[in-house]
């Protein structure tokens, strides 16, 4: 479904993405992990198409969006939804108005049936009466929450996070890894999570990858990345992950934490 | 024996600073016209967003008609009232109104509500859209297909366009009116022979140069707003829009003197408009 291949990308003199490879299949959810700075959200936005690259390919639904003519690149964008860091809402928008803004700028739906559609994108998210309040008005997980349902709103194929739980307090945290869950699950869509919450991470993930000083330094499944005898990775786990799902018995654990069995 | 030291390229010698800043300064201003291209480029693509026009005309328009009209009125006043002095010892006092009208038509009629429209609209278009690329809601147009230099720049770019020419109508015929107060309230100068001298002395050309005038200046104050907005970086938080916002309003009316200056040359000397 996603596909990097070989991407480069620096600022200046600085080297963010030194060749990256990455493979996202239909319907999995693949979660980036990385130290703040290490090219995590670049790696987003460059799946989203908004910064360009160096050097690779990165292909999308089977077409490669590096190259694209803005015209087709917008089409490759209604399959994409994203979450932004900040929800990103439109400040001079209704809840209401954000939700639909895309139906309303890319279709011909009538009011009353962009209505129903935000409707039932704010059921989605589990929010509803605030069709009408603005996003000042809202709390950061309510925030988060319409920054979803207007990501939702063009039933894209690919949905996009950018540190959802940035900012939240640990009961919202866990409210919106659940929503992230629930929705991959009823929706089977293909996802891409940045986060260093490791909560989040090992919640909503059922790909992994670390990457470290633009390169990748592990990659797969949850299970597997707990196993991998990398020293960063392994101390990156170690400071985040909860307990309940961290095996201290397991022999590379132990290396790392020097925490003996009781 | 020490192996020879390569001698490291100086990175805060006079030279080097000065072909810094003349790299950043040419690369903005490329950048400046690549924008301004790309909204020519966009005015002329459908679909045309209308509402947005007209909520911008509002706002540029209704919203800066009041200060418009006390700055085009006092300005008027002022040169009454220095017409008048400056010209009673020559005994060409009676001149005053041909003396307001012209000024006030030819140049200081756009070039108040430019400078008017410079720091209370410029400043608003460049902290509206730098406060929209901090908080990533121009990222968020982008994903959701939507150009923001159609939805953003252009609705602002056409407005200001439209309503600096017909705001500067209203300054300057409050002006004429403002001088007219003046010499007539303060100097007792008969009210009709203003009024005859202002209809004798105002020409269509005049009319035209001062719309000619008023509608550059108000691309430029679009541009540069719009311009200031979409170079900050994302990274720059609340500092970084303050810092673009006060660059829009003082690089707007360095360009409002530069341009009138190019435009008077254009007019005045190479066209020979009188």
């Amino acid at each position: 479904m996603i596909s990097i291949k070989n991407v480069r990308k620096s600022f200046g003199e600085k080297n963010v993405l030194n060749g990256i490879d990455l493979e996202v299949p239909l319907g999995e959810t693949l979660v980036i992990l990385g130290r703040s700075g290490c090219g995590k959200s670049v790696l987003l936005k460059i799946i989203a198409g908004l910064l360009s690259i160096d050097g690779g390919e990165v292909w999308v639904d089977g077409t490669e969006i590096t190259k694209l003519k803005r015209k087709k690149m917008n089409q490759i964008r209604q399959k994409i939804g994203m979450l932004f860091q900040s929800a990103a809402l439109f400040d001079s928008m209704s809840v209401a108005e954000n939700i639909a803004f895309m139906l309303d700028q890319h279709t011909d739906l009538t009011q009353q049936e962009m209505r129903k559609v935000v409707d039932e994108k704010l059921k989605l998210v589990d929010l509803d009466g605030v069709q009408e309040l603005r996003p000042a008005q809202l709390s950061g997980g309510m925030r988060k929450r319409v920054g979803l349902a207007r990501a939702l709103a063009f039933n894209p194929e690919i949905i996009l996070y950018d540190e959802p739980t940035t900012g939240l307090d640990p009961v919202t945290c866990n409210e919106i890894n659940e929503l992230i869950r629930d929705l991959n699950k009823k929706l089977q869509v293909t996802s891409v999570v940045v986060t260093h919450d490791m909560h989040s991470a090992f919640s909503v993930g059922t790909l992994m990858v670390m990457l470290h000083e633009g390169k990748k330094l592990a990659y797969g499944t949850p299970d597997s990345m707990i196993n991998e005898d990398n020293p960063i990775l392994q101390q990156f786990i170690l400071f985040g992950a909860p307990d309940q799902i961290l095996n201290i018995d397991d022999p590379t654990l132990r290396k790392y934490t020097g925490r003996k069995t009781e | 024996m020490t192996p020879p030291t390569s001698t490291p390229a100086p990175t805060n010698g006079l030279a080097f600073l000065l072909k810094n800043r003349l790299y950043n300064t040419l690369s903005e201003i490329g950048e400046a016209f690549r924008l301004f291209a790309e909204t020519i480029f966009q005015i002329f693509r459908p679909p045309w967003q209308f509402d947005l026009l007209m909520k911008q005309l509002l706002f540029i328009g209704f919203n800066s008609l009041t200060v418009v009209l006390v700055s085009g009125f006092f300005t008027g006043m002022v040169l009454g009232v220095q017409g008048y002095v400056q010209l009673k010892p020559y005994a060409v006092e009676g001149s005053v109104a041909q003396f307001v009208s012209v000024s006030v038509v030819k140049e200081l009629g756009p070039m108040i509500t430019a400078f008017v429209l410079s720091g209370r609209i410029g400043a608003s278009i460049t902290a509206e859209l730098s406060t929209m690329k901090v908080t990533e809601q121009i990222d968020a147009l982008e994903v959701m297909g939507t150009n923001p230099v159609k939805y953003l720049v252009v609705p602002r770019f056409l407005a200001c366009s439209i309503m600096l020419p017909t705001l500067t109508i209203f300054s300057t015929f409050a002006g004429i009116f403002g001088g007219y107060i003046a010499v007539v309230t303060l100097f007792g100068f008969n009210g009709s022979f203003y009024i005859l001298q202002v209809q004798q002395h105002l020409y269509i050309g005049s009319v035209f140069i001062s719309l000619i005038k008023a509608t550059s200046f108000g691309m430029a104050i679009a541009a540069v707003g719009c311009y200031k907005g979409f170079s900050i970086s994302s990274a720059g938080g609340a500092e970084g829009v303050g810092t673009a916002t006060t660059g829009s309003a003082v690089i707007s009316l360095i360009t409002i003197l530069v341009l009138d200056f190019i435009l008077n040359h254009i007019l005045f000397n190479l066209l020979g408009f009188s």
